[in-house]
């Protein structure tokens, strides 16, 4: 029988069942090949229930460094009889299937062209632990041993880990080392170990650090400064709010008083979570909340009234798969026209795309600079492939001599220099973005009527249509002050090698540019350009104008990026090619690489020469 | 209405302890109806922070929409003020307040805007016990859009539109009572001996402070056949006594007699005198409130009044342990941990 054989190139994927502590057990195999010095990227794939359903988690290993998932299951762990079946059938020819062969494999589900490793582990955990929990729960212990052995995983890597889990809670470290032990000495008893399809450990990784986006949110709004929340809970977005709770409290107590320094309120709808966070920011503090999709069609109405009345707000939208609620455990960047042109009337609203963890503390933080200086509502568009994974990437870095910009607003002294009229909506510099005040800052001066409805430059209730319009254009102004604030498109090339290029966002990065990879080696080029933020600014612009033709993939159906470019930059519709990959997995590139390949067949640009190799 | 504001101010006009006259609490001029019982409200509170000696521009003023919401642009005129959307001034309000707990904040909605669209969120502002003054102009009709019913209407009350309103009425003393309040009046716009005082006691109590005030609409909900139409209330009201506002460390002068109040002391050693009307009502509890409100529902009568103080409230900074000063004053240094406190982050990601 066929074998895959490999050496740090593989996916492996764990079939669980949800609440039986299964997440910790797969995170140690994850967590052992990145402390190996091999870049893995893990995939949580998980139902919206909390107990009883099947769910998955998929680790890549490459060597090569590509961090998208991959078509492909090379090895599958099977601990879930519900999905069993389904889980055999998933592996590739040459593949292996681990699982519990305490009572034998129903004939049917039998395959010749695979590679069955049986392992009794409930006849193990019944010799070996009295109570049911424990079974449960070591059981997922005993077949990472087994896995050590059979994939050659460092031993000493994974006590170390066993060790970080479970510290200050010490005496259960040596109970897991013993489960451990026991799968890895029943392997190795059983089996030729190790397999075919192995680990090797290489120094890939650097000071590179794996966390979950969301956990890079809250850090980041940690160190933005913002001091007040409002939030309701709503998969997949919690965690953000978590992590910042987490941080603040160990980072942002006062030493002598122990109170601390932030506010929270979980509020009772998204709403409130944005009503106050515009209170805050009205008042003068960094505020933020965190969303998905359901809740940005709630906060809509607020997201005007921020826009029109000009106070800064931080959103984080980790977009699940809508519409409605849609795959609320199932990522998608299908957000863009509900978040790009939030709330009734002409609103045009700021978007940051972050690509990994790194960029979403970077982002963080920038959103608070950006929207305090554009007095505007600036939206974060992560999504919950990066919120609720982990991602290998470059460690937080943080500037000591940084200063937070907080805008154009006039304190005490200089409303008490100032001889002419306070007017809150005067463009008196020209860029669009008028002077705020904060309530409370001076007895006479600077006070004013914050409202939703229009108004003169001096806040005052006005109906009079050429001073409505003047106040609309002024927006505008304010629009193209944003082009140059916003992080400039990433380029992934020198100069152009190409008449096609290949434009993305977000989590769509690492795939993509795998797929520009595999299909150089076959002898067809593409530019690359990674979008970051909207509005869009001169160089995507440019990169368009300089190619024939422009693939632009995103994680939706209606290719909502690709309509945004065309209507904000005045593009030919037949110049960007929509590559929609919306299933609510993490993309691959193989499915980047159909599609530009059925496109090129159907003779809308030059057809490529063949097939690429598997990617 | 009038087109022109008179600048003229009577010579003998005093000043109060920190030297503003009155004018220095008004705002610009009304576009409500004339005759609106808004406007006597916009008044009653400009006279409390005037009698009060609050500064004017320590007072942010919050709205939602309707003809109630329009009115903070008619009183408190160095003050700002966030006229926001329908129903969610109470979410603006927590923010604001989040950001910095030193000033005073003074929310004004109407009966639409906390009743229907925004009975949630206002709900909610009661369980958190936010430091601030509820103020509901409370007309049982929708104005700005002419004269449907609304929550607080009466069954039975017929408006200008002439149809009897069959649905229950919310009472939002007894929501507010319900919720977590921990300062429940109620009042009348016609009644300005009885509201600047509660008004005043309001802005002083650390928590949140809930004043439903009926306030007729002229225009739309001042039929005979309205119960919340001047005539109606007038002859409805039974009040539960009232109240002055003794400052902590102020001589108390009164006019009443000795031995006819009752006392509750506040946190900040203030005092509130309660004299003793007809109604039997213990205000620091809250089951003799909500007992005192229906009883007086079932007779037909409106009661009028400080209906519950809770003298040991603890307003939401304090639930939540948050540092004394404004959180808006916080800056780099108080805030931002450093790269130092990151490296150990970023390694306890390794």
């Amino acid at each position: 029988m066929s074998a895959i054989a490999a050496v740090n190139d593989l996916v492996i994927r764990f079939a669980n069942v949800n609440g039986t502590g299964s997440a910790s057990a797969n995170g140690l195999f994850a967590k052992a090949c990145f402390r190996m010095g091999i870049p893995v990227t893990p995939k949580n794939v998980f139902p919206s229930n909390i107990q009883g359903l099947p769910t998955w988690y998929e680790v890549r290993v490459s060597e090569q460094g590509y961090l998208g998932r991959r078509e492909g299951i090379d090895f599958i762990v099977c601990m879930n009889g519900q999905s069993l079946a389904e889980d055999i059938a998933s592996v590739r020819s040459g593949g292996y299937v681990l699982y519990d062969n305490s009572k034998p494999l129903d004939l049917r589900l039998e395959r010749s062209d695979v590679n069955f490793i049986g392992i009794p582990l409930a006849a193990i955990c019944r010799e070996e632990y009295p109570d049911l929990r424990r079974r449960q729960l070591m059981k997922n212990v005993i077949y990472i041993g087994a896995l050590a052995a059979l994939l050659d995983i460092e031993f000493e890597v994974l006590k170390d880990l066993i060790g970080d889990q479970f510290r200050g809670k010490d005496k259960l470290i040596a109970p897991n080392i013993h489960a451990l032990e026991m799968g890895y000495r029943y392997a190795h008893e059983h089996f030729d170990c190790p397999l075919a399809l192995r680990l090797e450990r290489r120094d890939l990784v650097g000071d590179k650090i794996m966390l979950e986006g969301n956990v890079a949110l809250g850090i980041g709004s940690v160190y933005a400064g913002a001091t007040v929340v409002g939030w309701y809970p709503i998969t997949p977005s919690t965690s953000v709010i978590d992590a910042f709770e987490k941080y603040a409290n160990r980072l942002r107590i006062d030493a002598g008083s122990g109170e601390k320094k932030f506010a929270i309120a979980q509020a009772e709808d998204e709403l409130a979570a944005m009503g106050i966070v515009i209170g805050a920011s009205w008042n003068g503090a960094r505020a933020f909340t965190a969303t998905s999709g359901p809740g940005v069609s709630l906060m809509s109405e607020f997201l005007g009234l921020a826009y029109f009345a000009e106070v800064p707000v931080v959103l984080f939208n980790i977009q699940r798969a809508g519409p409605s609620t849609g795959m609320p455990t199932r990522t998608q960047q299908s957000d863009i026209f509900a978040c790009a042109y939030a709330s009734h009337g002409d609103t045009k609203q700021l978007l940051l795309f972050p690509e990994d963890p790194r960029e979403c503390f970077d982002m963080a933080a920038e959103s608070f600079d950006l929207a305090e200086r554009l007095q505007t509502p600036v939206i974060v568009m992560s999504d919950l492939d990066l919120g609720m994974n982990e991602f290998l990437c470059e460690p937080l870095v943080w500037d000591d001599e940084r200063q937070y910009d907080r805008g154009k607003v006039f304190n005490q002294q200089q409303l008490e220099e100032m001889s002419e009229k306070f007017g809150r909506y005067r463009d008196s510099d020209g860029d669009g973005i008028p002077y705020r005040t904060y309530p409370g800052t001076h007895p006479d001066k600077g006070a004013f009527f914050t409202r939703g409805t229009s108004r003169d430059p001096y806040a005052v209730y006005t109906e009079k249509s050429e001073v409505y319009v003047d106040n609309m254009e002024r927006l505008l102004r304010k629009w193209e002050s944003a082009k140059q604030l916003v992080p400039e498109p990433q380029l992934y090339q020198p100069d152009n090698a190409s008449e096609y290029g290949l434009l993305f966002f977000g989590t769509s990065t690492a795939s993509c540019l795998e797929a520009r990879d595999l299909l150089q080696a076959d002898g067809f080029a593409l530019d690359c350009l990674r979008v970051r933020a909207f509005p869009f600014n001169q160089t995507i612009e440019q990169f368009i104008a300089d190619h024939r033709q422009v693939f632009v993939v995103e994680q939706n159906r209606d290719g909502q990026l690709r309509k945004l470019l065309v209507g904000e930059c005045d593009i030919d519709p037949k110049k960007l090619i929509s590559v929609p990959l919306y299933d609510g997995m993490p993309i691959t590139a193989r499915q980047v690489i159909d599609h530009i390949t059925a496109t090129t067949r159907s003779a809308v640009v030059t057809p490529l020469r063949q097939q690429p190799a598997r990617g | 209405m009038s087109y022109a504001k008179s600048t003229f101010r009577h010579p003998s006009l005093q000043p109060n302890q920190l030297g503003y006259d009155k004018r220095a609490y008004e705002g610009a001029l009304s576009t409500l109806c004339a005759g609106c019982g808004h406007d006597s409200v916009g008044a009653a509170i400009v006279q409390a922070c005037f009698e009060a000696n609050i500064e004017p521009h320590k007072v942010a003023k919050i709205s939602g929409i309707g003809c109630s919401s329009k009115t903070p642009a008619y009183f408190l005129g160095k003050s700002h003020g966030f006229n926001s959307v329908h129903g969610r001034m109470p979410s603006v309000a927590t923010g604001a307040n989040m950001a910095n707990r030193d000033m005073i904040y003074l929310g004004v909605s109407g009966d639409g805007d906390t009743a229907s669209i925004g009975f949630g969120q206002f709900a909610h502002v009661n369980r958190r016990n936010l430091n601030m003054l509820y103020l509901v102009e409370n007309n049982g009709c929708y104005g700005l859009t002419k004269g449907q019913d609304s929550a607080t209407t009466d069954v039975g009350s017929v408006s200008k539109k002439g149809q009897a309103n069959p649905f229950t009425a919310i009472d939002l003393c007894a929501t507010a009572l319900e919720m977590g309040a921990t300062f429940v009046a109620r009042s009348f716009s016609g009644d300005k001996a009885q509201l600047v005082p509660l008004i005043k006691a309001a802005l002083r109590h650390p928590g949140f402070a809930f004043i439903d005030v009926l306030s007729p609409c002229v225009t739309f909900n001042n039929t005979t056949t309205s119960t919340k139409s001047y005539d109606y209330v007038r002859d409805h009201v039974a009040a539960t006594g009232a109240i002055d506002v003794i400052p902590m460390q102020q001589e108390i002068t009164t006019d009443y007699q000795p031995g006819s109040s009752h006392e509750v002391t506040l946190h900040d050693g203030s005092v509130v005198h309660l004299y003793k009307g007809d109604v039997d009502l213990d205000v620091t509890c809250k089951v003799s409130a909500q007992e005192a409100i229906r009883r007086h529902q079932l007779e037909g009568a409106v009661l009028t009044g400080l209906l519950y103080m809770d003298p040991q409230s603890r307003d939401f900074h304090q639930m939540i342990n948050s540092v004394k000063g404004p959180l808006r004053d916080l800056d780099e240094a108080a805030l931002c941990p450093g790269q130092k406190a990151l490296d150990a982050i970023n390694a306890s990601f390794r």
